[in-house]
């Protein structure tokens, strides 16, 4: 029977809650790197017994963690960031230009064919790969000289936080960033453009419909599919059919399309999910009640899912990272969220239990469905 | 006998107990001992000070024989007794946060 594999990257170290097939019964194992901030842990679609970890702290900096047991045990492994040449300067709060420096590892996102080969985004904004496990890391430099001057940090820092391996054409690569935006290669990586036409961003920037910029929190896709993305920007959900050369809105009927993770059903293409949250000043949902929202229009019209989530005095937030499916039948669909609580549905969102009601602030949820 | 006590963090990083001991060959520096201890800890490296630049991350402190040796340039010998292995270099994550 298959089995299930969650990996919870929290604000005090990481959790791996595993199960079976049914989902019902749980055991978790954790805290590992007990009192470090865990940003993401992601595991290879080629060896799902590699995983990696980006293990962060204001005191001591990056440590990569390399596990080739399925989470039993960890190796650190390289933490040398370092920017291709010069690196240059980026937009600063006050106007002024500041130096681009290393400050933490957001996400992790290993190679669909090969286990050594991971990719990390990261703060200040920058890609970075691997192709020996983890050992070394090299820039892909090409991505910050799209415009790279004018990015600027928004109140989450700079961050690369979502990367999208094409399923179909290895040269493809979809990026996003914190006030940024979102930009893609077709090249493997060497040469960059940005991919914001059709974001309008009015609250956030003088030129609403500026090149870069926007406030991107998170993408997706489905792997059956992948010249459709999915997009929760700061304000708006978007959705692009060509690989993102355009996006339009699909915010439709939400009660209010501010939110951070955007996650597609496992099997249903055009099936998503969002957590929409009151305000970009006000991090909770609306009303106290904690909604999933999903659409099987692939937009525009969308559902509540509150069976079994806290419908009053909730005010917790589900950050980018925090929102993944797994790929069973029925899908399972999970959630992390900074009150500790990790949600899971295994019936596509119709209805949710906790899985753990009391780790850590949830940075981030990734799942592996084992054979 | 250098001896240098770690941080809790860095203990489990390093997989070690409470203090690590070695034998420096050169003049006791404080840049010396800490290129020793990252050579022994591979993985310790980029976590005390920066792998480039080799400046101390700002919130480690370096303290012995009472006192802050934070500040001393890379090339200041250590207190004799610290040489002598009669006192611990300690590297301390500095109070910050909550």
């Amino acid at each position: 029977m298959s089995g299930i594999r969650v990996l919870v990257g929290t604000r005090k170290g990481a959790f791996i809650l595993t199960s079976d097939a049914r989902r019902a019964q749980w055991e978790v194992s954790g805290p590992h790197f007990a009192g470090w901030e865990i940003y993401h842990l992601k595991g290879s679609p080629a060896d799902p017994n590699r995983l990696y970890a980006s293990q962060t702290s204001g005191w001591f900096g990056q440590v990569i963690q390399r596990s080739d047991d399925g989470g039993k045990t960890w190796e650190p492994t390289g933490n040398e960031f370092t920017y291709d040449g010069v690196p240059g300067t980026h937009q600063w709060y006050d106007g002024t230009q500041h130096p681009w420096e290393f400050k933490r590892v957001w996400v992790l996102e290993p190679s669909q064919t090969d286990p050594d080969t991971v990719f990390a985004g990261v703060e200040d904004a920058a890609l970075f790969r691997s192709s020996n496990g983890g050992k070394t890391w090299q820039e892909l430099p090409g991505l910050r000289s799209v415009k790279g001057h004018l990015w600027q940090p928004g109140a989450g820092g700079m961050c690369l936080h979502s990367i999208l391996l094409d399923t179909q054409d290895p040269n493809r690569i979809i990026i996003a960033i914190s006030a940024a935006g979102a930009f893609r290669s077709d090249d493997g990586g060497q040469t960059w453009r940005s991919a914001n036409r059709g974001l309008h961003s009015g609250y956030e920037l003088p030129d609403a419909d500026a090149e870069v910029g926007h406030c991107v929190h998170c993408l997706a896709m489905h792997r059956s599919r992948p010249d459709v993305l999915f997009m929760q920007k700061h304000w708006d959900v978007m959705r692009s059919d060509d690989a993102g050369e355009s996006w339009h809105e699909i915010s439709g009927n939400l009660p209010t399309d501010f939110g951070f993770p955007i996650a597609v059903h496992a099997h249903e293409p055009d099936t998503i999910y969002v957590v929409p949250i009151k305000s970009d000043s006000e991090h909770y949902p609306p009303d106290g009640r904690l909604r999933v929202y999903r659409s099987r229009t692939g937009g525009n019209e969308w559902e509540a899912l509150t069976r079994g989530l806290p419908q009053e005095n909730c005010y917790v937030n589900v950050l980018r990272s925090a929102m993944t499916v797994d790929s069973l039948d029925p899908c399972g669909v999970y959630f992390g969220t900074t009150g500790g609580q990790v949600y899971t549905s295994a019936d596509s969102g119709d209805s949710w239990a906790p899985i753990v009601r009391d780790l850590p602030a949830v940075l981030s949820v990734e799942v592996q469905t084992l054979p | 006998m250098i001896r240098v006590v770690l941080p809790t963090h860095l203990r489990a990083l390093a997989k070690v107990d409470h203090e690590v001991a070695f034998q420096l060959d050169g003049p006791a520096t404080l840049g010396a001992v800490l290129d020793m201890l990252e050579a022994r800890y591979p993985m310790l490296r980029g976590t005390i000070r920066d792998h480039i630049t080799k400046r101390r991350r700002q919130f480690i402190r370096f303290f012995a024989c009472g006192e802050d040796l934070s500040h001393d340039p890379p090339d200041a010998l250590l207190p004799d007794a610290v040489v002598k292995g009669a006192e611990p270099l300690r590297v301390v994550g500095a109070m910050a946060g909550g």
